[in-house]
């Protein structure tokens, strides 16, 4: 009887403060080796694939590769000239400048957890650097932030569980909002719009970098629904996220480089703003 | 007390991981809500089997081990583990005379209550499945198991004797 009282106290503690970092840590740390066993399969089919693939498949696809390097190379070098453009604009401005991101690539592991959550497991832990919230992302834009940490993998909660809310922006105007994971996947809601905003259907949304979690201007979804109804405060507006989060195996993790103290966060604009305070606050999580 | 020295923990442990692996196995949606409670299965028969090695602690640090590997609250599977295992070892002399169609609906409530306080907990920080489906799929299926699980189980301790 006192496991029971033991096992609330433990769930209100993991619920409320996040004092158990540490003690899961290091069962999820002892218990790895299982998750691992069952990637197994998955990893032996890879390395399978790429021990007996043709000679010829592996040249094309060599081919491929080069072509689309170069492709991308040349979008960088404009990508670069843009770059520096937007630091000499930004001086004018007496702006601060922008830190630009490492990432770390990690894959997904392929086991099941729990149904009604939505979190996924990533194959880089504690010893590859990884830290708790640090934000997940994919090619195509955000996925969610790091929840539990093992030495040597991580659990990830995705954007679209219930519990995560992410601080965004919409790229035609600006106006800065809160994204809610609603449960289902691959679609966000976004609770607080007045009904008189200026929000359209097919408007990009991407980060804000308020809240200092994840970093200002990477894509999270495109609005897909906005219906207006006088009666109510606020419009139901839904979106759908750019990446496919049930589909994703790689991702990237980016590394946080907080020695400026996040100049993006800190930049007048984005503290001038009403309601901003808001979005900050609710970069974290909401259980 | 005992004179016996107790044998074949490693074979106990072995098959509380394979529980455990199973529980995280990669399934297609639809089989991913029917999946049943390895772990708790195979903490039943154990219960029911040699109650005086495995009890109330050991199914609550399965529980823990549950919760961690599948992103639970700590505790949230630990609780409702801890509850059945104190009934069933509670109650083992009674239920081991069941016939097998007997066993399996008792087991039926067990997962029914273990599975209502992982539910609970769900709900309590406000994460309440929609689907019906989802309270009573998983308990079905593990009582459906129950008598081949059983019949495995029996065999694989006397193979390995533990006891």
């Amino acid at each position: 009887m006192t496991l029971v009282l033991v096992s609330v106290l433990l769930m209100t503690l993991d619920h409320r403060f996040h004092h158990l970092e540490s003690v899961r840590s290091v069962l999820a740390t002892v218990l790895s080796p299982l998750q691992s066993l069952v990637n197994l399969p998955v990893e032996l089919g890879d390395w399978a694939g790429e021990t007996f693939a043709s000679r010829q498949r592996l040249l094309e696809e060599n081919a491929e590769l080069h072509a689309w390097r170069l492709e991308q190379q040349a979008s960088l070098q404009r990508q670069a000239a843009l770059l520096q453009e937007n630091a000499r604009l930004r001086r004018l401005l007496g702006a601060s400048q922008r830190v630009p991101e490492e990432v770390l690539v990690a894959e997904l592991v392929a086991v099941d957890v729990d149904p009604y959550r939505h979190h996924v497991v990533v194959n880089k832990g504690l010893l590859d650097g990884v830290h708790l919230e640090q934000p997940l992302l994919a090619a195509e834009g955000v996925i969610g932030q790091v929840l539990h940490l093992g030495a040597i993998n991580a659990t990830a909660i995705l954007i679209t569980d219930p519990s995560h809310a992410l601080p965004v922006q919409v790229n035609r105007t600006g106006m800065r909002t809160v994204a809610r994971g609603t449960g289902t996947p691959n679609r966000l809601q976004l609770p607080h719009i007045p009904n008189d905003a200026d929000i359209r259907v097919g408007d990009l949304l991407v980060t804000s970098g308020l809240g200092g979690r994840f970093p200002r201007g990477y894509p999270v979804g495109e609005i897909t629904q906005v219906e207006l109804d006088p009666g109510r405060p606020f419009a139901t507006v839904i979106a759908t996220p750019s990446v496919q989060l049930d589909r994703s195996l790689e991702v990237l993790l980016v590394q946080k480089r907080l020695d400026a103290t996040d100049p993006v966060a800190a930049a007048p604009e984005a503290t001038s703003e009403a309601g901003s305070g808001d979005a900050a606050t609710s970069g974290e999580r909401t259980q | 007390m005992t004179l016996v020295r107790h044998r074949g923990g490693w074979a106990i442990t072995l098959s509380l991981l394979v529980a455990l692996v199973l529980i995280i196995v990669p399934m297609p949606g639809w089989a991913e809500l029917a999946r049943p409670e390895w772990a708790l299965l195979v903490l039943l028969y154990w219960c029911l089997a040699l109650p005086s090695r495995v009890g109330v602690g050991v199914s609550w640090l399965t529980g823990l081990g549950v919760d961690v590997l599948t992103g639970g609250l700590l505790g949230e599977h630990g609780l409702g583990y801890a509850l059945v295992a104190y009934i069933v070892v509670k109650l083992h002399q009674r239920i081991r005379v069941y016939p097998e169609w007997q066993q399996a609906g008792v087991v039926l409530l067990l997962l029914l209550l273990s599975q209502l306080t992982s539910l609970w907990v769900l709900g309590v920080t406000g994460r309440a499945p929609d689907s019906m489906l989802a309270y009573f799929l998983p308990s079905v299926v593990g009582m459906l198991l129950w008598p081949f699980l059983l019949l495995f189980l029996r065999g694989y301790r006397r193979r390995f004797g533990v006891s």
